[in-house]
C-alpha cells in the first residue's frame, strides 16, 4: 500500500467513519482549510470557535486513526464579500496562527470575482507575509473559473514579496493549469465529482505537465464529495499503466515537499501518530 | 507540455479500458437532448446553458487535439470585469449573454 497526504480534505464535515476508511487506505495526513459553512456567518466569534474547532477538536479525532491533521485559517472567499466582517476575521487569525498545526492561510481566494472578494484576497495575502504563512488558494468554479485564476495569478505576480513557490493554487483545470505553474506556483488537481475534475482527467493533466508542483486532494466536504478520491485515483493510476514511484510522487513526496516548507509539519511514524 | 505518447497506454488498451464508460457517457447525453425535445412546454431552447452545451458538442467533434481546453473555454466567462457585487452563491456552469 502506498500511503499519501490529502492536502485538501474539510474533515470537520466528515464523520470517524471516514478517517477510519482514509486511515485503511494509506492517508497518513490531511491538511484543512477553512471553508464556508453552507450559510455565512453572522460574526467574528463565529469564527473564533470554528478556528477552535480545527485547531483542537479535530487534530485530537483525526490521530485515534493515526492521521496527523494540520490546517489553514481565512474567512472563506464565500464570505468575501462582506468587508466589515472580513476586517474582524482578519484580526483574530494572528492568535491563532502560532497553534502547532497551523501551517498557513487559506483557503483564500474568489468566489464570483467581485471587488470586495477581491480586497479580501488581498488583505489575506498581505496577513500571511506579514507572518511568514505559506498560502493555499481557491480558485472559483464552473464559468467563473478562468477570469478568477487569471484575476488571482495576476494579483500574486505583482506582488513581489510573494515567494510562488510557498503558494498552493487549487482546483486548477485544463484551462488554467498553465498560467498556475508557469508563474511557479503550486497546482492543485481536486477530485471532486460533477464541478472538478474527474481521476482520469487529472491523470490525463500529470501526464502531460509532469508531475512537478503538482498535487491531487479530495476538497471531501459536507457537498457529495469522496473522502476516499485519492485511493480512487491511485487506483485509475495503476490502471492507467503508471509505475508505484510515479503515484508516490504524486500522492506523497509532492504534498509533502509543499508543506514542509513549513517548519510545523513534520510527517511522525504512525506509532508516535496514533499516541499524539 | 507534452502531449505526443504522454499517455502510458496503446489505443488498443484505451479502447478495451474504457470504451464502455464513454460509450455510456455518450448515450446519456443523447438521453438528455431528447428528454429535453420531449419537454412538457419548450421554454428555454435559449437558456444561455443550452446554447453553451450545444456549442460545446459542436467542439467535441473537431479532429484536433486540445478539445477539453476549448470546449472549457466556451464554458467560461472570458470576461475581465470584477462583478460589482455578488450576485449568489454559486456558478452556473456557462457565462450568461450579458457577461461575455
Ligand atoms: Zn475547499
Amino acid at each position: 500500500m502506498i500511503n499519501y497526504i490529502d492536502l485538501h480534505a474539510h474533515m470537520v464535515s466528515r464523520t470517524t467513519d471516514d478517517y477510519h476508511a482514509m486511515a485503511l487506505t494509506g492517508c497518513v495526513a490531511v491538511t484543512e482549510p477553512a471553508f464556508w459553512a453552507g450559510y455565512d456567518r453572522v460574526s467574528a466569534s463565529a469564527f473564533a470557535d470554528y478556528f477552535k474547532h480545527l485547531t483542537e477538536f479535530e487534530p485530537q479525532r483525526a490521530a485515534k486513526y493515526g492521521i496527523q491533521h494540520y490546517t489553514w485559517l481565512c474567512l472563506n472567499p464565500k464570505e468575501g464579500e462582506d468587508r466589515e466582517l472580513a476586517r474582524e476575521v482578519l484580526a483574530i487569525i494572528p492568535q491563532f496562527l502560532d497553534r502547532p498545526n497551523v501551517l498557513g492561510i487559506g483557503e483564500i481566494g474568489l468566489n464570483r470575482v467581485t471587488r470586495n472578494e477581491l480586497a479580501t484576497f488581498i488583505d489575506h495575502v498581505e496577513l500571511a507575509l506579514e507572518h511568514n504563512q505559506l498560502i493555499h488558494i481557491h480558485t472559483p468554479h464552473l464559468e467563473d473559473k478562468y477570469k478568477g485564476t487569471k484575476a488571482i495569478v495576476e494579483t500574486l505576480a505583482s506582488n513581489s514579496r510573494i515567494d510562488p513557490s510557498r503558494v498552493m493554487v487549487d482546483h486548477v483545470e485544463e484551462h488554467t493549469i498553465r498560467m498556475v505553474l508557469e508563474h511557479g506556483f503550486w497546482a492543485g488537481l481536486t477530485l471532486y465529482p460533477m464541478t472538478k475534475v474527474s481521476p482520469g482527467r487529472a491523470i490525463d493533466m500529470l501526464e502531460m505537465y509532469g508531475t512537478e508542483r503538482l498535487c491531487v486532494a479530495s476538497a471531501c466536504d459536507w457537498g457529495p464529495s469522496q473522502p476516499l478520491a485519492i485511493p480512487n485515483c491511485m487506483f485509475e493510476m495503476r490502471r492507467r499503466g503508471h509505475s508505484q514511484q510515479w503515484i508516490h510522487e504524486v500522492v506523497y513526496t509532492n504534498p509533502s515537499r509543499f508543506l514542509s516548507q513549513s517548519p510545523k509539519f513534520k510527517l511522525a511514524p504512525l506509532e508516535q501518530a496514533l499516541v499524539q | 507540455m507534452q502531449i505526443e505518447g504522454s499517455c502510458p497506454r496503446t489505443q488498443r488498451e484505451l479502447i478495451e479500458l474504457e470504451f464502455i464508460e464513454h460509450r455510456t457517457k455518450i448515450l446519456d447525453i443523447a438521453a438528455f437532448l431528447d428528454r429535453f425535445d420531449r419537454s412538457i412546454e419548450h421554454n428555454a431552447n435559449d437558456d444561455f446553458r443550452i446554447k453553451a452545451f450545444r456549442e460545446a458538442l459542436a467542439a467535441l467533434n473537431s479532429a484536433e487535439f486540445g478539445r477539453v481546453e476549448r470546449i472549457q473555454m466556451l464554458l467560461s466567462d472570458l470576461s475581465s470585469e470584477l462583478r460589482a457585487e455578488r450576485d449568489g452563491q454559486s456558478a452556473y456552469g456557462a457565462a450568461k449573454e450579458s457577461e461575455q
